[in-house]
């Protein structure tokens, strides 16, 4: 049974924060612990604002949660929504693990299989 | 068990399948190859796959419909880029529209079958990439309607059952 937990402007807004290689960096970064946005912005040859940027777009797809630490904001990946993500593959991996299945019937069928 | 491993690379949007089989490497290809013993795994047991066009050769086309339960019919098709029987088979798959034609902007995943013998028979390893995460996104949500209205049917049956 299939479940959807997304609705289709959540996957949209899912998948084109996640088309963009730095923002996978800063979900990747983010994924072992809080990181501060300057720190973060350390990490890539662009500017603190540019990097407050993506990590905007990321907190719009729910991909990070930001939370204040004095005069710093902290990013975290939430890994909730990774998985939903993951749950994209899980129905083609589903698919494909039925066609196997089937292949393996039809082979045993066909008289000149091996045992 | 027949399928071996899954490895899902979200990065790379690449998905690859390791299947082995009791069989041989020749009778394995014939099950893509063929297009009647095609039809009868390619599509989900409520979709069966009807192929209308068989072009399976280098540069062919392979044009396909799945007809649902309730009669309706989804096209698709695989454009054949390399094959090289029984070992290896590489093609890009995507949907058509409602009357079976290409479609513009519909995005194409590719596929790379890899056929080989081992000590029990015959691995099979398929791996498919994904252009973009948009276009992953927009295959799988296809593929997975088929998915949704099968899940929905058995509820039907049951609901049925029921009274």
């Amino acid at each position: 049974m299939v479940v959807d937990t997304l609705t289709d402007e959540q996957v949209d807004l899912l998948f084109h924060a996640l088309a963009d290689a730095t923002r996978r960096d800063i979900v990747k970064r983010a994924m072992t612990g809080e990181h501060s946005v300057s720190g973060l912005a350390s990490g890539y040859a662009m500017s603190f604002a540019a990097v407050q940027k993506h990590v905007a777009v990321l907190e719009r797809a729910g991909l990070v949660t930001k939370s204040r630490r004095g005069r710093e904001r902290l990013v975290r990946t939430d890994i909730k929504t990774i998985n939903q993500a993951s749950e994209l593959l899980d129905r083609f991996e589903e698919l494909w693990r039925t066609r196997v299945n089937m292949m393996s019937e039809l082979l045993a069928q066909d008289p000149g299989a091996t045992p | 068990m027949t399928m071996i491993s899954v490895d899902k690379n979200l990065e790379n949007l690449t998905l690859a399948f390791t299947a082995e089989f009791s069989a041989t490497p020749e009778q394995v290809w014939q099950l893509w190859a063929d297009p009647r013993l095609f039809e009868k795994w390619w599509g989900p047991p409520e979709y069966p796959a009807t192929v209308v066009d068989h072009e399976f050769r280098p540069g062919g086309r392979v044009r396909y419909y799945m007809t649902g339960p309730e009669g309706e019919k989804y096209h698709g098709r695989s454009q054949i880029v390399a094959l090289d029987p029984p070992q290896s088979l590489e093609f890009t798959d995507g949907f058509l529209d409602d009357d079976g034609n290409e479609v513009d902007e519909m995005p194409s995943m590719a596929n790379r079958v890899e056929i080989a013998e081992i000590d029990r028979g015959t691995r099979m390893v398929i791996t498919t990439t994904f252009p973009s995460l948009e276009a992953m996104e927009q295959l799988i949500e296809m593929g997975a309607q088929e998915g949704m209205q099968l899940a929905l049917g058995q509820i039907d049956d049951l609901l049925a059952s029921m009274t």
